[in-house]
């Protein structure tokens, strides 16, 4: 009797927890298919009239720029990740299979500037950023991206030793150069973190909102973001074609999470315990 | 990969363990032994190069510039930067505005404690046996992975007045609890905090997760012959088990509410008395041009954030340090 209740429990908390989570997904979701008029006279609870209006769809895409936006997402990504890969896989490789003067400090670089969160230091970085001529820039978020991410750095080195050295020694006898053991030993079995830091860096710049915000103006560069609230502004008072363009941002996260799911649970917490 | 033999992986650690240059240059006979050494030696810093650089350039060189704007009246465009003093600090700490930032942080900290106990329950009960285990986890941990623009919008399309949560209210008789969730100075916060909460929960849950079910399944075998129950398996096992892991959820918590920006940005624009430290320093360095008291306040946000870490590493010793 004692354990049905505690087996009740355990799903009745369940079942309210999930709800608590999906009701406000559901009825943004549930907004997205009304017209103006159904949105302003309906409860939230209502079902829309016509499941196939994508009106709100349409004007998302067409007033608020979201094809645009998304190109610009994927454009810093692509550029940001290759640069984050040969970053953090050159690190590795050096710190890993050399023994040279100053490595420790190195180390040590590399390890207090995981205290340092970035949000704190962004009033000084604007700055430099400034100083290189590139706020208004694309490249701004792409040079942050790709130069602040110790985590990714961490992922590499924790990988790299288990990347036997036997491997590389066989490939120097062979007469292999350090670069070309690089590209061709090391950055091939470095698949594994690769695909890691591709997940979760690349959830981590589509959502980002911060640094966009702070570096970009021109309508025209906005990622799926910034451009989100962007839309928000011209289109405070029409809420249906809000709720329309959030579930367009969600879209591409809900797909990749249910494809990629196991992935993405170890990739956040192997990131989150480094 | 994964198969990568312990014996290789402890010959690693021990080459690691070395001191730097104590391993003598190998001459390996063929191509590369007859490269000069010089070129050799000079191979990890070529590596090294364009992360080191980036790391000084994008990190270290803001935060000391910051400390250095901090003691200065610099509006950002000036050429000059006049040395001030302590000015910015004693501003920090006795403009009511400013020290109002540290009362709404302590909204988020309960709330990040708040969500620190429901992920520790929904990790408990999902380490049993539970039907539909993986379609819980995915709906606990989804909110974490979507946009914090299109969180603050779903919220305020649910809070607003007539939105979801008053029609659950009325419908349910509860009717007299309805306020301005996001709009009243008494309670926006509250409400700000519990969306955080709600876009939190998952992360800390599944890492939370993570962490006990790597506990060894043989110690719940025991306790069981020894008679424990449930209860007394999550004292005695479970909790002191993660406790690493509660440890950093509990940083990675503090450092988070004290650097709140997007929920109330997008849903109040810190109107209603929802200002946070991150909104008020951005407003101040970008909109007032007042980038030396700007400065200050994150001087002061970061070294909030390195006491509260360091003090975590004084009272719960991490058992897995692991720098190289």
């Amino acid at each position: 009797m004692k354990t049905f209740a505690a087996g009740t429990t355990k799903y009745v908390t369940l079942v309210i927890a999930s709800i608590a989570t999906l009701l406000p997904l559901g009825l943004i979701l549930f907004g997205s298919f009304k017209t103006n008029q159904e949105f302003l006279s309906t409860n939230p609870f209502q079902p829309p009239e016509n499941w196939l209006n994508f009106d709100n769809y349409a004007l998302a895409f067409t007033r608020g720029g979201m094809a645009l936006a998304f190109f610009n997402t994927a454009l810093i990504f692509v550029a940001a990740i290759i640069g984050t890969i040969f970053i953090g896989a050159g690190t590795a490789y050096a710190l890993d299979r050399f023994r040279f003067r100053g490595r420790s400090t190195v180390l040590i670089l590399f390890l207090l500037a995981t205290l340092v969160p970035g949000v704190t230091t962004q009033v000084a970085t604007f700055q430099i950023i400034n100083g290189l001529g590139l706020y208004g820039s694309r490249w701004a978020l792409i040079l942050l991206f790709m130069g602040t991410d110790i985590v990714s750095i961490y992922i590499f080195v924790q990988f790299m030793r288990s990347i036997p050295r036997s491997l590389d020694e066989a490939a120097m006898i062979e007469g292999a150069g350090h670069l070309r053991i690089f590209f061709q030993i090391i950055l091939p079995n470095l698949k594994p973190a690769i695909a890691t830091v591709v997940i979760i860096k690349g959830i981590g710049i589509y959502n980002e909102f911060y640094l966009p915000y702070l570096y970009l103006n021109d309508p025209d560069t906005l990622p799926v973001s910034t451009a989100l609230f962007a839309f928000k502004g011209p289109y405070g008072s029409q809420w249906e074609a809000i709720c329309a363009c959030v579930v367009i941002t969600i879209i591409p996260i809900l797909l990749l999470f249910l494809f990629l799911q196991r992935y993405i649970y170890n990739g956040f917490t192997s990131g989150a315990t480094k | 990969m994964t198969t990568a033999s312990s014996s290789v992986t402890g010959q690693v650690a021990a080459n690691a363990a070395e001191p730097d240059l104590a391993r003598p240059t190998r001459k390996v006979p063929g191509g590369a032994g007859s490269r000069s050494a010089w070129y050799r030696r000079l191979t990890p810093y070529l590596f090294l190069l364009v992360p080191i650089g980036l790391l000084l350039l994008l990190t270290y060189t803001p935060v000391i510039n910051m400390f250095w704007y901090s003691v200065t009246d610099w509006d950002g465009l000036d050429k000059t930067k006049n040395f001030i003093g302590l000015d910015n600090y004693v501003e920090v700490f006795t403009d009511p505005d400013n020290l109002r930032v540290f009362y709404v942080s302590l909204f988020y900290i309960v709330g990040s404690l708040v969500q620190m106990a429901l992920a520790l329950y929904f990790a408990t009960i999902l380490s049993f046996k539970v039907r539909f285990k993986n379609m819980w986890k995915g709906i606990l941990f989804f909110p974490y992975l979507i946009n914090g623009v299109a969180i603050g919008l779903i919220f305020l399309n649910f809070l607003k007045p007539g939105g979801g949560l008053d029609t659950v209210l009325l419908n349910t008789g509860l009717e007299s609890l309805i306020h301005q969730w996001t709009g009243d100075p008494d309670v926006a916060n509250y409400s700000l905090a519990a969306v955080s909460v709600w876009r939190y929960t998952g992360l800390t849950f599944v890492m939370f997760l993570g962490a006990i079910q790597s506990i060894n399944s043989e110690i719940y075998e025991a306790a069981a012959l020894d008679g424990a129950n449930r209860w007394h398996e999550f004292w005695s096992i479970i909790l002191p088990s993660i406790r690493p892991i509660v440890g950093l959820a509990f940083i990675l918590g503090i450092s988070g509410s004290l650097s709140v920006f997007e929920i109330p940005f997008v849903m109040t624009n810190g109107a209603n008395g929802t200002e946070t430290f991150v909104i008020r320093t951005v407003w101040m360095a970008f909109q007032r041009n007042m980038v030396g008291l700007a400065s200050a306040m994150a001087v002061v946000l970061l070294l909030f954030v390195l006491l509260v870490t360091w003090l975590q590493r004084k009272l719960v010793p991490e058992e897995e340090v692991d720098l190289t």
